[in-house]
């Protein structure tokens, strides 16, 4: 076994830890954190198989963009919530 | 009432410092950071005060916006009875023409040809591109020429996919003017309260003020090259637009809003889809079957070479990244600005 297929075995692993454990895990934060690491663990393998333009959009769209409105729609909740505390202690 | 509860929150911050000086101190530290109650850099460092102190002016206008909502709610109601009739010719007009959709795909549909039968369509096609690709589309990168030359229509569709993702997004997330009035409290209670604004800190505005232009020429570059090399409309456009979303969130939205507005996007849309549509139905319908079409192929490896591959790969992109920095602008304060 050369570098290059440990490697790719070692990127595998991580892809299905990564899957599972975003179901896994308990607060929805950690799972789109988890989330935006598989999405770059995928960005690597496109790269080994030789597919970069797909790399570019998976490293953008992927670990960036969705990961950020899923964190913004996460504070919106938050924001919410805190509405709702406010309107039940204070009246 | 604001004041108690301001109250409330420092007395619990207070308290989970007194109670967890061990490790769940660090543990912690982040989530209470990321609910605004804690400031890591309280003490060390001058921040910008929220504009907290304005109070009265924000009341006034208030004030202000609630008197003109009551005038609308007058004339909505009359409105409302007058177009009652409308609405229902509207709603049979609506149903009668979703069958009509539904039926002409599903009449197309049963002309396709089988899933994974030996077709000409799974296999000679795909030989046709792979060896005389580059030849006739004049596009280095094989992809690009399938995407953007023979399956462009393709890629017109997934353009105007976006449009309308975005369009759903601002038909949900788009606030009018009785929400604009609620969130314009809500903006300033939970700002200056429970949530920290990372706008205008100096650890974002330095780290940006280095890496935005980096963003950007390296988005252009992708999305001029997509003939020659990897990426293409849609990866330069994407990267642009998180350049776009990072700029946003160092800067502030009213910085953003200075250059890039709701119109602006609109008007970049709009133009990028229509030229799209007329240079690809143009090549369409005189370059197919060997018909010359008077664009140039040019040499295949320089920028300007492919034909219409690269202008309609900008095209693309400018959606892209409009699209891209619309999503994130409507998530986060309910418009795309400048309006």
């Amino acid at each position: 076994m050369n570098l290059e297929t440990v490697l790719r075995i070692i990127l595998l692993i991580l892809l299905i830890v990564c899957a599972i454990s975003v179901n896994v895990t308990r607060t929805l934060l950690q799972s789109v954190i988890i989330f935006m690491a598989y999405s770059s663990v995928s960005c690597i393998i496109w790269i080994l198989m030789e597919s970069p333009d797909l790399a570019i959009t998976e490293a953008a769209v992927g670990a960036g963009v969705s990961g950020v409105l899923f964190l913004l729609t996460l504070r919106k909740i938050r924001e919410e919530d805190a509405k709702g505390l406010d309107e039940e202690e204070g009246g | 009432m604001k004041k108690k509860v301001a109250e409330k929150v420092e007395k619990k911050s207070l308290k989970g410092q007194d109670n967890k000086k061990n490790g769940d101190v660090l543990k912690n530290r982040f989530l209470r950071w990321l609910d605004g109650e804690f400031d890591a850099a309280a003490d060390i460092m001058e921040t910008d005060e929220t504009p907290y102190s304005n109070r009265e002016e924000i009341k006034k206008s208030m004030a202000e916006i609630r008197q003109d909502l009551k005038k609308d709610d007058r004339t909505g109601r009359l409105e409302a009875a007058e177009k009652k009739h409308y609405y229902r010719i509207y709603n049979v007009v609506a149903v009668i023409s979703a069958i009509l959709l539904i039926g002409t795909l599903l009449f197309v549909i049963s002309f396709l040809p089988r899933f994974g039968r030996e077709n000409p369509e799974s296999t000679e096609v795909v030989r046709r591109y792979v060896e005389k690709g580059m030849e006739e589309t004049g596009a280095v990168n094989i992809v690009a020429g399938m995407i953007l030359d023979y399956r462009a229509f393709d890629t017109l569709g997934e353009s105007h996919v976006l449009f309308t993702a975005l369009i759903c997004v601002m038909i949900l997330l788009r606030l009018d003017t009785k929400n604009q009035r609620r969130q314009f409290e809500d903006y300033y209670r939970t700002t200056s309260m429970h949530f920290h604004d990372i706008s205008n800190e100096a650890i974002m505005r330095n780290v940006g003020m280095v890496l935005i232009p980096c963003i950007f020429l390296f988005g252009v570059y992708v999305l001029l090259n997509g003939q020659n090399g990897p990426g293409g409309g849609f990866s330069g456009g994407a990267v642009m637009g998180g350049g776009l979303i990072i700029f946003s969130s160092a800067f502030g939205f009213d910085t953003a809003d200075r250059f890039f507005t709701a119109k602006l996007s609109a008007w970049i849309t709009f133009a990028a889809l229509a030229f799209y549509s007329f240079a690809k139905g143009y090549v369409f319908f005189t370059g197919a079957n060997g018909l010359d079409n008077h664009i140039p192929k040019g040499t295949p490896g320089a920028i300007l070479s492919g034909g219409m591959i690269l202008p309609l790969d900008i095209a693309v992109g400018l959606v892209v990244a409009c699209t891209m920095y619309g999503f994130y602008s409507l998530f986060r304060r309910g418009n795309i600005g400048g309006a």
